[in-house]
């Protein structure tokens, strides 16, 4: 027996009514993560024991400025969905479910405005 | 759906098996690896924030993280990150793989699951490795 109204199927957006947003944006994400994964480690290598200065100066290039700011904003959307469904298998009772999804957002939002601030900053040399 | 017994009544019927129940195999290893490393990237974020904002407070700032990321414990921490890092992101490609329907035999998901693991070793080895060479 089929419960759903014929409307529903018709937008086939599911009972989330969000479709298959969160999967696609999850993957896309983690494409993304994968490309720019290979600069971030880059990055990583080539401020081992740098100095304040040295570390500064690698901003006066715009793609590692770009760089940090495409891992930084694409690897923080990514967390929140993967971490919203962690705390969904896990997290059962409906106030605490609420809480952690809402402190997941956060979380993310938080280090991603501390993040892209502290690049531009640096890129601005402010 | 007649017999279903009363919510918390005992049933006879066999409880379907849990995770003790298995023996480990590597599939389900590196699947609940890939949400481990998942959730310790999350915070491994965290790290490099705080190490950008460091440095664009001050150069004082700077060099306390450059210090205790150099330490032993600091040390530790970033190869866990990296080896986290490589080991979710081949996860990530299987994943992808097997979004489109493909490698899901299960000879070739054990090997693929081999696969993961060998190669985010070698790659977290590798980029150690150069790590030094650049650092020392
Ligand atoms: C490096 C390239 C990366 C790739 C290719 C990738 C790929 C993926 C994919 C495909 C999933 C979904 C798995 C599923 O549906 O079960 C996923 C989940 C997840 N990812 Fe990533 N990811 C990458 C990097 C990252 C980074 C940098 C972080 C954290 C900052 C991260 C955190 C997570 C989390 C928390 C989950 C949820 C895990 C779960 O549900 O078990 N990923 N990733």
């Amino acid at each position: 027996m089929n419960m759903r109204t014929p409307l529903s199927r018709v937008r086939g957006l599911g009972s989330a009514g969000e479709g298959t947003g969160h999967f696609w944006l999850q993957r896309l994400t983690g494409i993304a993560n994968l490309l720019l994964t290979i600069g971030f480690v880059s990055f990583v290598l080539a401020s081992l024991g740098a100095s304040h200065e040295q570390f500064t100066a690698q901003f006066s290039n715009p793609f590692t400025t770009a760089l940090l700011i495409l891992f930084i904003t694409s690897g923080v959307v990514h967390m929140r969905l993967g971490m919203q469904v962690i705390i969904e298998d896990y997290v059962h009772e409906e106030g605490a479910k609420l809480a952690c999804l809402i402190a997941n957002t956060f979380f993310c939002v938080a280090v991603a405005l501390v993040g892209v601030l502290s690049v531009i900053q640096l890129a601005v040399g402010g | 759906m007649a017999d279903t017994p009363a919510k918390g009544a005992a049933s006879a019927r066999p409880l379907s098996p849990h995770l003790q129940i298995y023996r480990p195999a590597i599939t389900m290893i590196m699947s609940i690896m890939h949400r481990v490393t998942g959730a310790a990237l999350y915070f491994g974020t965290l790290i490099l924030v705080v190490w950008l904002a460091a440095a664009a407070s001050s150069p004082a700032a700077f060099d306390t993280m450059q210090w205790l990321l150099g330490t032993i414990v600091g040390q530790l921490v970033l190869f866990g990150y990296t080896w986290a890092l490589f080991n979710h992101m081949l996860g990530g490609i299987r994943h992808f793989i097997w979004d489109t329907g493909a490698m899901l035999e299960k000879a070739t998901t054990t090997r693929l699951a081999w696969l993961t693991l060998v190669g985010s070793l070698g790659l977290t080895f590798l980029v150690w490795v150069v790590g030094y060479i650049v650092w020392l």
